[in-house]
């Protein structure tokens, strides 16, 4: 079998990688190119643990091929925050104690990213309802909901 | 209830340590770690819930170019180990999902292709899927040679009941005699999953000097080392197992399935192998919670004093004798009850299930649910509100219980106090809504604990402790050594080294952690404060008596003089070598925590669909040392006991067969399905802790299921004794009402 030859923008870098026409961009990211930040939980696109951004919209990563980014833009969460700056998402999730285990924490985070740039603004419950599809099984989202809604507060204040 | 004391560093909201890896993507977990040279491994599982394999042939998956180890069950060096049977299926396949061979390969692919090439003549055998079948007269044997432990009489025949146990307190059959009102019912719970997020996986490398190593997810990375050093024949010198972070737990990483396999396909192909599990083989193959039937028997006067407590437990095991829950499911069961007269049978059963594991409290939520359920039945007969029915009858310090010790000081009576201030229980209910109140009772165990601080020159402290960190442990590490060296608490680092760098650690589990390896750091922080004196005192000329510790300072007393812990460090050199402070300990005692929770519940009587409105869970903590974490524990048992109540259940087919192995189907809680969930912090310290902790992690899953059933019964006018309340089940008891 032959592999294809892909090249993307990923985290604003352009990337090269070689796959094969049935990996997912989940296994690309996490096997090829070392972004192991991207976490899978079901491979079947019910836990939202693999969320990346694809030209801006997010997608869970186990359900795209690998052959579909050529020549797009992928965001993942290690393109989130500086270097020496954590985002105000990342920081919220810290203060506010919203995660335990930590498997769905980068997904979460790129899904707030997300709803937070839809949507600055959010209710509760537009916030609960846009990140139903990352599952978390240590929280009950409690204090998720409370670093969402923090976060969206501070950045509309910052902007 | 002791006095309340002020701390200068535990009770803080601090950041934990290992936060910023977890929020930005940095933090490894089982699946993240790659070696050089590295192949895969896939695992054939079988598509029976019962049978006998009569023979398994590899050499066609052999025979694949890309397929560099194949393993069977003859393949495992420790053949009379018991576990060895679970790692890999002997003569019958036990369960849908049961693991039959391994294949190892240059790609993941190359080894999924490779399974499909693997021949197995199996001889199809009924399925045993609930207790009512196994044991029933004419019932299939899973295990042909298993006579029922724990009879008065030992059976002469096989079953498939496995054990019988009792406890007796007092004299039921008086109390009963005494009661004005009698309520006997049975309640039922389905098989459910832990639901970690994390799937089990991997990375070995097996050396040909010998040594070994094992990168994986666990609760347990002694437990990994000492199972797989069994079944391998291998001395514990000679396997490093390294705990990767942990994506969730629950109980139901306490257990081996992966590593050994992976190993032996490591020592035959030469190279390291991963094995990650697909979601479905996470539901089919590893966990679950044992489903049960229980039947509760309670009496009471009319002015509310419960005389009488009585139940009949069933417990599955899945194909596995002994793996229920059962000990557990009868000790917690009436703790919560101040009651004299108390009476448990209880039964492990086999069925074709997987082997049930731990999952958080391991027994007690299915038990107390029917207790709790009951106890709410019985205060609407008596017409007494349900906290003040468990407020006249509440366990408190003295009380005898059922399975052995008196409680010292506990805090039931203040959660139950704290439920009925609450503005939750304060709140009115509108119409097709129900509430539901549950007290729950788990013991949060000691045992073995490795701690070890090594002081660095600069006077910083890094703690190596035994026990993977699975809810924010590390944090707590920190603030107690603080507290306990009187230094602020980012001076300390905390990791969990491997096997081979700490001595041996139970799992985490029990809710052990913070109690239990919580002691240790503060005992090998003390002794570094006793090094810490007697350094100062030689550079002083002094004897250490002569010495005080305050505010993290030593003090000459007999003269002039201070020194740091920075200044101490680095003379350390020069006084005696560096400074190591050891807690190696068995914890004695255990925390008791009891926790209540009110459900507020509306019900769509048009789809049986059941909404949470609101929710508070109460819970004594002995000691918060990290509250955020605290409350995150009280809020996720919540969020998984709501679950359980509301929606999760195995759905099994007539043969068998597991239908729902994913996360659409088996539907755990999404952010949607919740309400913020209230957290309230009870303080009852716990005198077999320094600073009066409890564990917290596991209390807070027992109530919610009570809570919730009731809330439910409440909301539509029919008393529901089966789980989940699914809305099909729901709108099913509505129709035929």
């Amino acid at each position: 079998m032959t592999k294809s030859h892909i090249t993307a923008t990923i985290n604003g870098d352009v990337r090269e990688f070689l796959c094969e026409p049935s990996d997912t961009l989940l296994q690309s990211l996490r096997d090829e190119l070392g972004l192991t930040g991207t976490k899978e939980g079901c491979g079947s696109g019910d836990c939202g643990a693999c969320s990346v951004t694809l030209n801006g919209r997010l997608v869970c990563s186990c359900l795209v091929l690998a052959v579909e980014v050529d020549g797009a833009e992928v965001g993942t969460v290690e393109g989130i925050g500086e270097p020496d700056k954590l985002h105000v998402i990342q920081q919220k999730f810290l203060e506010h104690a919203a995660l335990q285990c930590g498997i769905c924490t980068p997904g979460l985070i790129v899904s707030t990213k997300a709803l937070l740039e839809e949507n600055p603004a959010p209710t509760e419950e537009e916030a609960r309802y846009y990140l139903a599809g990352n599952l978390c099984r240590c929280t009950g989202y409690d204090k998720i909901i409370k670093a969402v809604m923090d976060a969206a507060e501070t950045m509309r204040g910052a902007a | 209830m002791s006095e309340a004391q002020d701390y200068k560093y535990i009770g803080q909201r601090t950041i934990r340590p290992d936060g910023y890896d977890k929020v930005t993507g940095r933090a490894n977990y089982a699946a993240d770690l790659a070696l050089p040279g590295m192949i895969w491994a896939k695992v054939l599982r079988s598509p029976h819930a019962h049978a006998r394999i009569r023979s398994i042939d590899t050499s066609k998956a052999e025979a694949l170019p890309d397929v560099m180890a194949v393993a069977t069950h003859v393949d495992i060096p420790n053949q009379a180990n018991p576990g060895a049977i679970n790692i890999l299926a002997k003569d019958k396949a036990l369960y849908h999902g049961h693991a039959i061979a391994g294949v190892a390969a240059k790609t993941e692919a190359a080894a999924e292709a490779a399974l499909a090439l693997i021949e197995v003549d199996y001889e199809v055998l009924p399925p045993i899927m609930s207790i009512e079948d196994a044991m029933a007269d004419s019932a299939a044997l899973i295990h042909e040679d298993l006579i029922t432990k724990g009879m008065a009489e030992q059976p002469t025949s096989p079953s498939n009941v496995s054990s019988r146990m009792e406890m007796n307190k007092g004299d039921v059959a008086a109390g009963f005699a005494e009661a004005d009102v009698i309520l006997e019912r049975e309640f039922r719970t389905p098989t459910v999953h832990q639901g970690y997020i994390e799937p089990h996986a991997c990375t070995v490398r097996f050396d040909e000097d010998g040594q070994s190593m094992i990168w994986c997810s666990t609760q347990g990375h002694f437990g990994v080392r000492a199972t797989t050093a069994a079944l391998l024949n291998l001395e514990h010198s000679k396997l490093k197992v390294i705990a990767s972070e942990i994506g969730g737990g629950f109980g139901g990483k306490t257990v081996v399935y992966l590593e050994p396999l992976a190993l032996i396909l490591s020592k035959k192909s030469g190279r390291p192998v991963k094995i990650q599990m697909d979601r479905d083989e996470v539901f089919k193959a590893s966990g679950p919670g044992s489903a049960t039937r229980n039947k509760v028997k309670i009496g009471a006067k009319k002015d509310g004093t419960i005389t009488a407590m009585e139940a009949h437990l069933y417990y599955e095991s899945g194909a596995f004798p002994g793996a229920a829950p059962l000990g557990p499911g009868c000790m917690t069961i009436f703790t919560p009850y101040d009651v004299p007269n108390q009476y448990v049978e209880g039964f492990d059963v086999v069925v074709n299930k997987a082997k049930v594991a731990a999952y958080r409290a391991p027994g007690a939520p299915q038990s107390e649910y029917a207790c709790e359920m009951l106890i709410n039945e019985l205060a609407d007969e008596l017409g007494i509100d349900p906290i003040d029915f468990r407020l006249q009858n509440a366990a408190k310090e003295d009380t005898q219980t059922l399975y052995g010790p008196k409680l010292k000081a506990v805090g039931l009576v203040e959660c139950l106090e704290a439920a009925k201030n609450s503005a939750q229980y304060k709140s009115a209910l509108e119409k097709n809504q129900g509430r539901g109140v549950s007290s729950g009772f788990w013991f949060n165990i000691g045992g073995v604990s490795s701690v070890i601080i090594n002081m660095n020159e600069d006077g910083t402290g890094t703690i190596l402790e035994g026990s993977p960190d699975i809810g924010g442990s590390r944090a707590s590490m920190q603030m107690m050594a603080a507290e306990e060296l009187q230094m602020p608490t980012d001076t300390f680092s905390a990791i969990i080294p491997d096997t081979a760098h700490i001595a041996h650690s139970d799992t985490t589990g029990g809710s052990r952690t913070t109690f239990a390896t919580g002691m240790a750091v503060v005992e090998a922080a003390a002794d570094i404060v006793t090094q810490f004196k007697e350094r100062a005192a030689a550079v002083w000329n002094v004897t250490p008596e002569q010495v005080e510790w305050k505010d993290g300072v030593a003090i000459n007393i007999s003269g002039d003089g201070k020194m740091t812990a920075a200044e101490i460090c680095a003379a350390a050199g020069r006084t005696g070598g560096q400074i190591t402070g050891l807690g190696n300990i068995n914890a004695r005692g255990a925390g008791p925590s009891f926790a209540v929770h009110i459900a507020d519940i509306e019900v769509d009587t048009d789809t049986g669909k059941s909404d949470v409105i609101r929710y508070t869970a109460i819970q004594d903590a002995g000691k918060a040392i990290h509250p955020g974490y605290v409350e995150g524990q009280y809020q996720g048992g919540a969020a998984q006991g709501i679950g359980w109540a509301l929606n999760e259940e195995y759905i099994f087919n007539k043969d068998g067969l597991l239908e729902n192995p994913g996360f659409l189907d088996y539907r755990i809680p999404l952010a949607s399905d919740l309400p913020m969930i209230e957290a309230i912090i009870v303080e009852v310290p716990n005198s077999f802790h320094p600073f009066g902790v409890r564990g917290v992690g596991e209390t807070g899953i027992i109530p919610p299921l009570a809570a919730c059933g009731t809330a439910v019964s409440k909301a539509i006018g029919i008393r529901m004794s089966e789980l989940p309340l699914s809305p099909p089940r729901v709108l099913k008891a509505i129709l035929e009402a």
